[in-house]
């Protein structure tokens, strides 16, 4: 009898912890599955529904930063497509960033996984180290994070449901958050209606278009992908002409290549409406100030590009109206219901 | 008697069996292609890129910073007119050092080949618009203004110009095309059918085919890149220099 109740006793506290986190597989928009790659998703790091749960926590929790006052959130809001309004982002004593926060999403189709504007960090897990303790950002340490999620009341057990484990580390950490970054998928803009015959672009959207994807106009589709490229990026590298000489080194500084200096990130052209400011430091203000740079302000350098074109004019001098049209062209790639989608909110 | 004779012709049937096997699987070979360049003889790679150091035909001074091009249709003709022809294509990358080897998925049987060929770009058929994923995200796609499909080469660089002044260069190959009219039109066929000439297959074997990119620059138009150095690929004579140019621009080095 007292075997029994023993035996009955074991298999009962068993199932109290039992781990078996559910299956949350990534919905892949329709325009992905057809046209690009499946995404990169680590065989380590399956989505789970209690993963990302514990990663959206976690994303807008303060308790990363070393002062308590500064979650991922603060610097990747949701109504700016996971970016911020500031040219430099600040951190939790007010220190200021060389770098304009990056968006955040279809970041499981950034298949070379280089992260950063310099592509410093492999894989999106590895990204996340990195603000956490970088002193400009949230200025904290691993060990003392670590340390106030394991004494926290709800935290352990979300870990233990989300990974089998209520010992919290970091690599835990990061995983969560890189799960939850990864449902961050956008894919509803206008233009993307359009390509599914559920929408009708204006003639100043489909002369914008044809600006961006015209070699002699705007030749915009060398780096930023087409209509058959939802994700209107290449995630390459290159120099697009900013500046004479570098006072940022950019990928340059990572690989210690000279060829790579003054090469940063192309960023993907979807919700623009929502990201300003532009380029790597922030120093366009306005999406006329980033058509005027292609078009007449390009900048020569060693590194500069080859597929930058008439750079000794200053650039591909569009007129006015192309330019206007460009513009209208590109905020058809703004995805409303994204930066309004519940899901990815704080609630 | 009749165990005895069973016995005899069992044994020959798997003897003959396992002679049979034998003889299939050393006529089956894989066929590796390797593709490296040069600059009439001097050895290229992406280490000699990204400096301007070599000079073309013109005379003008150039460097390399991206090198990109895509072969695809490797086609064995037997002796006896029977073509074996693979569906696969291949991205060399030199820039990034990624797809100089490739090995297509089809078994080639050992024997003597009248021609080995492959294609420079894509045919026309198979150059259809949209439908390669891993091209569409390696923006190697041609818009559709311009005819749709794919680029065959992205060879991108800088030169010294006639005002002495560094200027870039995008020698884009694709199928030539004319946008004059309300649509577009191909005035003529741009993919080149590169003929590696006969040659006899025995065991596995590795094609090493070599690229001149001088060749680009040189035969039998003398490319003068203060003309033609960017926005190449709406230009109709452009691109039928290209492809002329282009004829000569392989070899087969070797087969190993």
């Amino acid at each position: 009898m007292l075997i029994s109740t023993f035996i009955i006793w074991s298999c009962s506290n068993e199932s109290v912890d039992r781990y078996s986190p559910t299956p949350n597989p990534l919905r892949i928009p329709q325009l992905f599955q057809d046209k690009i790659l499946n995404p990169i998703l680590p065989p380590n790091n399956p989505q789970t529904i209690e993963g990302i749960a514990l990663g959206k926590k976690l994303f807008f929790d303060p308790i990363l930063s070393g002062d308590n006052t500064q979650a991922c959130a603060d610097c990747h809001t949701p109504e700016n497509a996971f970016t911020d309004i500031d040219r430099f982002s600040k951190g939790i004593d007010g220190s200021i960033g060389k770098r304009n926060s990056m968006p955040i999403f279809n970041l499981a189709w950034n298949y070379d996984e280089k992260f950063f504007w310099d592509g410093r960090v492999f894989s999106l897990e590895h990204q996340a180290f990195r603000p956490v303790t970088d002193p400009t950002e949230m200025k904290s340490t691993w060990n003392q994070v670590t340390q106030k999620l394991q004494e926290h009341p709800d935290y352990p057990s979300l870990f233990q449901q989300a990974f089998g484990s209520r010992s919290i580390d970091s690599i835990l950490v990061t995983k969560a958050i890189a799960q939850f970054e990864r449902t961050l998928i956008s894919s509803n803009s206008k233009f993307d209606n359009f390509l599914l015959g559920k929408a009708t672009l204006t003639a100043e959207e489909q002369n914008g278009f044809n600006v961006f994807m015209d070699e002699t106009k705007g030749d915009c589709f060398h780096c930023h992908g087409s209509d058959n490229n939802p994700l209107w990026t290449d995630n390459l590298f290159h120099n697009n002409g900013l500046d004479a000489t570098f006072t940022d080194l950019g990928l340059g500084k990572f690989t210690g290549d000279p060829a790579d200096n003054g090469k940063f990130k192309t960023p993907s052209l979807r919700n623009l409406a929502f990201t300003a400011p532009y380029m790597h430091d922030g120093r366009f203000a306005t999406l006329e100030e980033v058509i005027n740079h292609y078009s007449e302000g390009l900048k020569h350098s060693s590194t500069i590009d080859p597929l930058m074109k008439k750079v000794a004019q200053g650039g591909v001098q569009l007129s006015n109206e192309d330019k206007a049209d460009l513009k209208s062209f590109l905020l058809s790639l703004s995805d409303y219901e994204f930066v309004n989608n519940p899901n990815f909110k704080n609630q | 008697m009749n165990k005895t004779v069973s016995i005899v012709v069992l044994f020959f049937t798997i003897f003959l069996s396992c002679h049979t096997d034998n003889d299939d699987k050393a006529n089956n070979t894989t066929v590796s292609f390797n593709f490296s360049h040069h600059w009439d003889g001097t050895p290229v790679t992406n280490q000699d890129f990204n400096v301007i150091k070599f000079t073309n035909e013109n005379g003008e001074q150039l460097s390399i910073e991206r090198l990109r091009y895509l072969i695809s249709d490797i086609t064995f003709t037997k002796q006896s007119g029977e073509v074996l022809k693979t569906n696969d294509y291949n991205l060399v990358d030199v820039t990034n050092g990624e797809n100089l080897t490739f090995t297509p998925t089809m078994i080639i049987p050992s024997g003597i080949y009248s021609k080995v060929s492959f294609t420079f770009g894509f045919k026309n058929e198979k150059n259809t618009d949209a439908v390669y994923q891993d091209l569409n995200i390696a923006s190697w796609f041609v818009p559709a203004m311009l005819g749709g499909g794919y680029h065959y080469m992205q060879f991108d660089g800088k030169f010294i110009n006639s005002s002495s002044i560094e200027q870039g260069f995008n020698y884009h190959a694709i199928r030539a095309v004319d946008t004059s009219g309300s649509e577009p039109i191909f005035p003529q066929d741009t993919f080149i059918i590169v003929n590696l000439g006969p040659v006899t297959i025995s065991n596995d074997s590795t094609f090493n085919i070599e690229m001149n990119i001088a060749e680009w620059f040189k035969n039998p138009n003398t490319w003068d890149l203060n003309t033609y150095n960017q926005m190449l690929m709406p230009n109709t004579t452009a691109q039928i220099m290209m492809f002329e140019n282009g004829q000569n621009a392989f070899s087969l080095k070797s087969i190993e």
